[in-house]
Parts: structure tokens; sequence; C-alpha cells
């Protein structure tokens, strides 16, 4: 164990496994994942709301399963595949069908939050292929938005799983969900 | 809205995790940190040293049979709300999980851990006493098996003693004739009930009623489950409901804080009484039904 330079405090080298790619990072035990992320490997696609839990913005998934990652240490999360938003894109780096969805049903309006609901609903549709409205509210129901009342993030769950079934069937959606 | 500095440690077996205890009284356990790590991010909290037990992979199992389900520290809520067996041995587990927070807190939450947190306005210690479950503990002078009775003595205050260890829980199957239903009222889907009960109705051979019982959440301090049996001689009907609902308001404290007034929990508790109780009266004769044709 060393120190950190700046704060005199020890850190541990972790590695972090995130989009396919292994990261190392030197850092405190009490760094929050969602901080490692951003701070320490500069995916800022992952975004800090509340910050204890509440808000979902920070959503990723560990090991396809949607969780917060301000609820979370790095030095803990070592074990894990680690999706966040930015690993949700098609292999040619188009956008993937949840985050095309969300731009064709004008899911967001400043986007602070939307990360959290890309990362969830990716998750959620490959649960349940074909949700109705009911089953996609449910599904959205651990995450907060402040601009869009909702009503365009639902119909994108709707269109996102439209598109993964379409993907489906031409048989090029095996990248998506990871 | 960060922690302060700890030191670390993940074990890999229970006994490294129990010495390391053991040697650390002031440490904390981390295991889903869901309640844990909000705590210590809001500085309500504040631990030395933090000793992970995500890597003991001997906590992580469900284990259900006709006596009931096992389950150890890691098993997470959404594991054993999914779990078809435990569900069949035990339909109280699936109906309370479903009102544990959010499907994204379930993923990483543990229900153990969700029990020895000791929040009453928790479900899941309610539900452990309304079964009577036990929790088994362990620390480097063995193990003991404590009843949900004899664990919750405060407000996120349990009789686990300095060094030991929550490793897992049981819950005795649902006998036969037997029904349940659990609901509550958030202000919001997910978040913390104002109210919310779960009740475990008894049914005689001949359809009467054997036994009422009702495990209240966020109306006390600790978990607390009434015996409403007395108020139904003569079976479910509108009047017998009330009077449920005014015995188990003798026995409950519901306290008025920014979320709602003492009286609106009050006659959510009322409400609440009538309501579940009828689904698990409807549950009950369900079984029943099911067990007799079967």
């Amino acid at each position: 164990m060393t120190m950190s330079p700046t704060t005199a405090e020890p850190v541990e080298t972790i590695r972090l496994r995130v989009n396919g790619v292994t990261h190392e990072a030197q850092v405190p035990p009490r760094r929050l994942l969602s901080d490692a992320l951003r701070h320490d490997l500069g995916l800022t696609g992952t975004h800090v709301g509340c910050e204890h839990g509440v808000c979902g913005a920070c959503t990723i998934l560990v090991d396809g399963q949607p969780m917060r990652s301000c609820l979370m240490f790095a030095v803990s999360a070592q074990d894990y595949e680690l999706t966040t938003v930015e690993g949700l894109t098609r292999p040619d780096g188009s956008l993937g069908p949840v985050q095309q969805a969300f731009k064709d049903c004008h899911g967001l309006q400043c986007g602070f939050c939307t990360p959290g609901f890309i990362t969830t609903i990716t998750a959620g549709i490959a649960e349940n292929p074909d949700p109705d409205r009911a089953e996609a509210r449910d599904m959205i129901s651990g995450n907060l938005c402040r601009c869009t009342g909702y009503q365009n993030i639902v119909a994108s769950v709707l269109r996102a799983a439209e598109i993964q079934r379409e993907d489906a069937q031409n048989g090029d959606g095996e990248e998506q969900g990871r | 809205m960060k922690p302060a500095a700890f030191t670390f440690q993940r074990p890999t077996e229970l006994s490294e995790a129990l010495a390391a205890y053991a040697a650390n009284p002031g440490a904390k356990i981390l295991a889903g940190g869901q309640s844990l790590i909000p705590l210590m991010s809001m500085r309500l909290t504040t631990v030395s040293e933090l000793i992970d037990i995500n890597g003991i992979g001997e906590l992580s199992f469900i284990e259900a049979s006709e006596a009931g389900v096992r389950f150890g520290a890691l098993a997470r809520h959404a594991e054993l709300h999914a779990h078809e067996e435990a569900r069949r041995v035990q339909p109280m587990l699936h109906a309370a999980l479903s009102h544990v927070a959010h499907a994204t807190i379930r993923n990483r939450g543990t229900t153990v851990g969700s029990i020895v947190h000791a929040d009453a306005s928790g479900e899941m210690p309610v539900v452990l006493t309304l079964l009577g479950g036990t929790l088994t503990v362990a620390s480097t002078e063995g193990r003991r098996e404590i009843a949900a009775d004899d664990l919750f003595i405060g407000p996120l205050e349990t009789a686990l003693e300095s060094g030991e260890i929550a490793v897992e829980a049981f819950v005795p199957a649902l006998p036969a004739r037997h029904g349940i239903a659990f609901d509550e009222i958030a202000r919001r889907h997910g978040d913390y009930a104002l109210c919310g009960l779960g009740v475990v109705l008894g049914l005689t051979e001949d359809g009467g009623i054997e036994s009422v019982r009702a495990g209240y959440i966020s109306v006390t301090e600790t978990p607390i489950v009434v015996d409403l049996t007395e108020c139904f001689p003569d079976g479910i009907d509108a009047s017998s409901l009330v009077a449920a609902g005014e015995k188990a308001l003798e026995q409950l404290e519901p306290e008025g804080d920014i979320h709602a007034s003492a009286e609106y929990r009050a006659q959510l508790a009322r409400t609440l009484t009538a309501r579940v109780i009828t689904a698990a009266h409807a549950d009950a004769k369900a079984r029943l039904f099911q067990e007799v044709t079967a």
C-alpha cells in the first residue's frame, strides 16, 4: 500500500474491468465506484446526482445487472464486468438500441439523468424484450428525471425494445446489452 | 457526500473475516452496502475499518426445503425474490421483497444485511419476526442462533455481540391451511413505507379463522407483530376488520414526521389492516382449496 501524494491517504492499486477493457488505478478504499469511473478512469458518461442511491443517475451494469455505482466502493468492484453508458454503443460506434430510442422519442432534455436510464433500460429489455407501458414504467421507477415528465422516457423504453427485437430478427443484436 | 477515510479488508474465508472482526471490534461489515454506504457518505456514521465479505463464496446461497428457507449473508434481495422454490415454500418472502427499495438496489443489497440493519421501516426485519425466523451469527468463539423475537432490541440495534457476523437466516415454511399478504403505502414507489404490514392467516379445517398475525412497518421503533386472532371469532366481516385495526393501534406507536403526521399513519394502519387481512384470507382460502383438490 502506498500513499496518495495529494491527501497523504493510503491508496491501493485496483483493476477495474469496464466495457471490456481492464483499467488500473490507485485509489483510497473510500473511493466510490462512481468517482473512480469518472475521476480515475475518465469515463464521465456515468453521472453523479444525489450520491446516496435515490436518483439513479449513476446506475451502471455490474455483470449485466443494474446497480448504483455511488453505492459501491471501487475496491469492491474488481471481480465484476462493469458496463457504463459508453459501453452501450454498437460495435461500429453508432448509437445502441436504447440510445437510438431516446433520440427517436426525445427521451431526454437536459440529459443529466440519461446515462442511468440507458443502463437500467438496457438490462430491463434484456430481461423483458416486449414490455407494455406499465412494465416500462416499473422498469424505470428507480430513476428520477426532473425535465421530461417521463412520458417520452416510457415511449423510449417501448421503442428500444422494438429496435432490439428488429436487431434480433436481423441477427445483428448479439453485441448489445453486455 | 464522501465517506471519511477507513482501512479496508477483503477476506475470502469466513475464518479470516471473523479474526479480522475480533481484532478490531470498531470495524464494520460490508455486504450489499445499500444502507451502510449512504450512511457513510452522508457522514451519519464513520468506520475505522471496513471488512468486505463479498468475496466469501460460502455465504452466497439459498436453500429451500419443506422445513423452510435458509439463505446466506450474501444472498441478494433480487436472488431471493426470484427463487421459485423459496417462493413456493414461504411465499411471504417474495411478497415482501417486492416492496424492498427498487430493483436496482435489490440487485446489490442482501436480505440478511437488511435484517441486521434492524430498521423498523425496513420490510425484512418485520418479516423475520412475523414468520418466527432465526438468525445465525458467527464469531471466533463459534456460532449461535438468535430467534427473531430476541434479535431486535432498539432502533437500528440488534442483539449481536462484538465480533459477531450474521452469516445466515432461516424462515420456516408456510404451514398448511395458511395464507399470506403484504402491502404498504409509500410516498413514492420504492421509498420507505409510511406504514405497511404483512399478515399470516391460518384457517381451521372447516374454513374458520384459526389465527391472524400481523407485522407492522414504520409505526414502531422495533419490528412488532400483533396477534389479532381474537378479533375474528365469527369469521371476517367489515366490523371485525375495523376492530382489528383498533386492536392493532393499541400496540403501535405511529409518530409524525416530515412525511406523514401520526394521525395519518394511524389511519393508514387501520386501512391497511383491513385490506391486508382480507387479502391474506383470500390467499389462505385459495391455498386450502388447492390442498384439498390436490
